[in-house]
């Protein structure tokens, strides 16, 4: 939140007052009223392999991280665009394949992805909409840009971060949101159930909507009865929906009702045992028939997982301008394919100084994290690249912009990403202002992801001249990567 | 509504009315144990086996093998992980219920049960290894047990919409209310027999002062009927009573009352619908007298059995389609 020389930063003044008037033990007790009110409403996460602390709560940090609304004004012009294309993206892979006839990229990445969905080649999608809802994962690493680290479109979860942090917030700080004029992200639900009635496949009746779950035990339940809740549609498991003459129903207290909508947090293997895989005690025997029938809208589409693959990732700037003939507004983390053999040699001289992922990891596991790998990490990672390049990508360690972070002995700066979330209905994109904040806990650490000990903090978006006569355009701003000392 | 919903909240309020019953039996059970030897109840086994019958645990306990005693009772009833309806149990089963119906409850009925689960948790820490059977910590633990099912009761009361969930919450704390009170007179329905009054003398006095306070009664008692405890009437007001909230009469006043809600609401009534009907219509019907002379333990034999009938009733009509 600070100049290179130690001033600073306009979008944190006011927090930087705060935080020297506050009395010494304010934070610290605020701190733990925060992690009350969330122990409270019951706001947990279960971490996999974990039988202990099945239900364990994210860590919230109480400062919040802020962005200036021009900056955000960049931010979601470039997130619409790189929604858009992806949803072009999808449209063209499941059916003509114009970007791989167009040698923009190779075939091999298509037909060998394990989320390119052969039964999704030539199905239509209600509205021609693929993905309803994305979580994109962006990182500042200097003044002016953002830059994206991860697209999910498949089912990403946090928004109930968003919306419960801001509760807690406005609630534990009222002083701080009178001072700021913080634009608001509660309407997040009722955009969402804008979003998912504008896709209904029917407009023969007003559309029933549902939040399929996986359950109780899955990680995220506590967002998919909080969302359901807030959108006021029914949370259903797989047993509770039927599927007859390719039309799916709902077991209800009256007999079967039709659904039209089905807003699901279970993966594509496990939807449907009919087709994906048959042991799946969480899906819909005959969703897919309903689906390829065109009886029933599921957001977001099957076989999205193709377009937030880390091979395909890569070549998103080449997807942004073949779609939309337009240059990207937001940039990729440069990344080395190490399919590529050069690209490969590269890699392997330089571990120690990179990060490479798997391309179809995700929550931080089977990653290095080069700087702070041990020498065995680092030799275990060589051969697995060796034998298998083509399941990993490498990036640049990059300086990631740090956020003043409460602790029992201080504050001190931590690495932050940001994902906000981005709607898209059959009338265009929506999104909230705003987004879930992670931050790394460690000192020094670059891994978020809350099951590796990472936290959360509200994220505001505020007016950039309402801040004691300095207006943000005016002002260079200089390296956020820089520690507050 | 989901009929997976429904099922949920109508088990999780008929779980919180169990935890409750069952503190109020072992309450009174310790009330009763600590009596002199011959107050006891003659010729029917210890307090403690009584108390394991009225909540239905008495099969389960004997498979544990321990001696019928009051720490292995209580014990069984209150933090055993392997009763399945011990109190324990029962707020657990609550809690996981009202976790998979989350959307289907107001957040301050969440927060009192799961408030109360972490509550529970600190009970059972402090009673984990403690060696020695502590009276004054259990005397803490059943009043936060009955201080919870008030809690849940009342949130549900006073913040539930007036639709088909609040209507089958109600009939899982009413079905199982009628349970709970039928079971209680069924295990000590021959100290209100008239004859045992010549038999056992006055001492029996605290076998149905202790009945009434198990179903939290005693003071009602005086209000009704304005005169010292008989036998009979304790069995007059448990059952035939409408003004006593928990007789068999009022909890059947309320269950065809909110079975009808679901009924008109639906545009169809059904087996359940009938079925209450006709237990009501037969409780209206009864008087004491006839009850006594066509013998209390058949009748409130015949209640079980028609409750539990009702349950299953509902179940096919509306939860498990």
């Amino acid at each position: 939140m600070t100049f290179v020389d130690g001033s600073v930063r306009v979008a944190y003044e006011r927090i930087a007052k705060w935080l020297a008037d506050a009395p010494k033990d304010m934070l610290a007790s605020r701190q733990r009223h925060a992690e009350l009110m969330f122990r409270r409403i019951g706001i947990t996460f279960n971490v996999y392999g974990d039988k202990d602390a099945s239900e364990r709560l994210i860590p919230f940090d109480i400062i919040p991280r802020i962005i200036l609304r021009s900056e955000w004004g960049r931010l979601e012009a470039g997130l619409t665009q790189r929604v858009n294309a992806i949803n072009r993206f999808l449209a063209d892979i499941y059916h003509g394949q114009e970007i791989v006839k167009a040698g923009i990229l190779p075939a091999g990445i298509v037909e060998s992805n394990p989320y390119f969905n052969k039964h999704m080649i030539g199905q239509k999608v209600p509205h021609g909409v693929y993905v309803h809802i994305a979580g994109i994962d962006v990182v500042r690493v200097d003044e002016d840009d953002f830059y994206v680290l991860e697209d999910n479109v498949r089912t990403p979860s946090g928004v109930s971060y968003m919306l419960e942090n801001r509760e807690v917030m406005m609630r534990l700080t009222p002083d701080l949101f009178a001072s700021h004029r913080v634009a608001p992200v509660e309407n997040y639900p009722d955009a969402l159930l804008a979003a998912l009635r504008s896709v209904t496949p029917t407009d023969k009746h007003d559309p029933v909507i549902a939040l399929l779950t996986p359950g109780p035990f899955n990680s995220a339940y506590y967002e998919h009865s909080f969302l359901a809740d807030k959108l006021g549609i029914e949370l259903v498991e797989g047993r509770d929906l039927i599927v007859e003459d390719d039309t799916v129903f709902m077991r209800t207290t009256e007999g079967p009702r039709r659904v039209d909508v089905l807003y699901r947090r279970i993966d594509d293997d496990f939807i449907d045992p009919e087709v994906f895989n048959p042991i799946s005690m969480l899906g819909v025997p005959g969703l897919m028939r309903a689906y390829k029938a065109g009886n029933i809208t599921i957001a977001n589409a099957v076989g999205t997982g193709i377009a937030d693959d880390k091979a395909i990732y890569t070549y998103m700037p080449e997807i942004i301008e073949f779609y939309l003939g337009e240059k990207p507004l937001l940039k990729n983390v440069p990344t080395w394919r190490c399919r590529e053999p050069d690209a490969l040699k590269y890699v392997l001289e330089n571990l120690g100084d990179l990060v490479v992922k798997e391309v179809n990891g995700s929550g931080g596991y089977g990653m290095l994290v080069g700087p702070h790998a041990t020498a065995a990490q680092i030799a275990e990672f060589r051969v697995k690249l060796t034998e298998d390049p083509s399941n990993f990508i490498a990036q640049p360690t990059l300086s990631l912009s740090t956020c003043p972070t409460f602790f029992e002995s201080g504050i001190g700066p931590r690495h932050v990403d940001l994902r906000p979330f981005v709607l898209s209905g059959a009338d265009g994109v929506r999104i909230v202002p705003g987004g879930l904040t992670r931050v790394a806990l460690k000192e020094g650490s670059l891994v978020v992801n809350s099951s590796q000990g990472g936290g959360t903090k509200d994220t505001w978006i505020v007016d950039d001249n309402n801040s004691n006569g300095h207006h943000a355009n005016g002002t260079r701003l200089q390296s956020q990567s820089q520690s507050q000392s | 509504m989901l009929a997976r919903t429904a099922d949920n909240l109508y088990w999780l309020s008929r779980y919180m009315e169990r935890a409750d019953f069952l503190a109020r039996i072992v309450q009174a059970t310790q009330r009763l144990a600590s009596l002199p030897i011959d107050y006891s109840q003659p010729g029917q086994g210890t307090e403690w086996e009584s108390a394991l019958e009225a909540s239905g645990a008495a099969e389960g306990f004997l498979e544990t093998g321990a001696p019928v005693d009051e720490e292995h009772v209580v014990d069984y009833l209150t933090f055993s992980v392997e009763n399945p309806a011990s109190i324990r149990n029962c707020i657990e089963y609550a809690r996981s219920n009202a976790r998979s119906v989350r959307t289907a409850l107001t957040s301050e009925m969440w927060e009192a049960i799961n408030g109360a689960w972490f509550e529970l948790k600190r009970f059972e820490s402090v009673n984990i290894g403690r060696g020695q059977f502590d009276r004054e910590e259990l005397t803490r633990f059943l009043d936060f047990v009955k201080k919870t099912s008030l809690d849940f009761d009342g949130c549900a009361y006073r913040t539930m919409l007036r639709n088909d969930a609040y209507w089958f919450t109600r009939l899982g704390v009413y079905l199982e209310r009628a349970d709970n009170t039928a079971r209680l007179l069924d295990v000590k329905y021959h100290v209100l027999l008239p004859e045992s009054e010549v038999v056992g003398g006055s001492l029996d006095y605290f076998q149905w002062t202790a009945i009434l306070r198990a179903v939290s009664a005693h003071t009602a008692y005086h209000w009704v009927y304005r005169q010292s405890i008989k036998p009979w009437l304790v069995a007059d007001l448990l059952i035939l009573k409408i003004e006593m909230p928990r007789s068999l009469i009022a909890c059947y006043d309320n269950i065809v009352y909110f079975l009808d809600a679901i009924g008109r609401a639906y545009g169809i009534q059904g087996s359940s619908q009938r079925h209450a009907r006709t237990v009501m219509e037969r409780l209206q019907a009864a008087s004491t007298r006839e009850i006594f002379q066509s013998g209390l333990h058949e009748f409130i034999t015949t209640f079980v059995e028609d409750n539990s009938r009702l349950s299953e009733a509902i179940s096919t009509q509306y939860l498990v389609i």
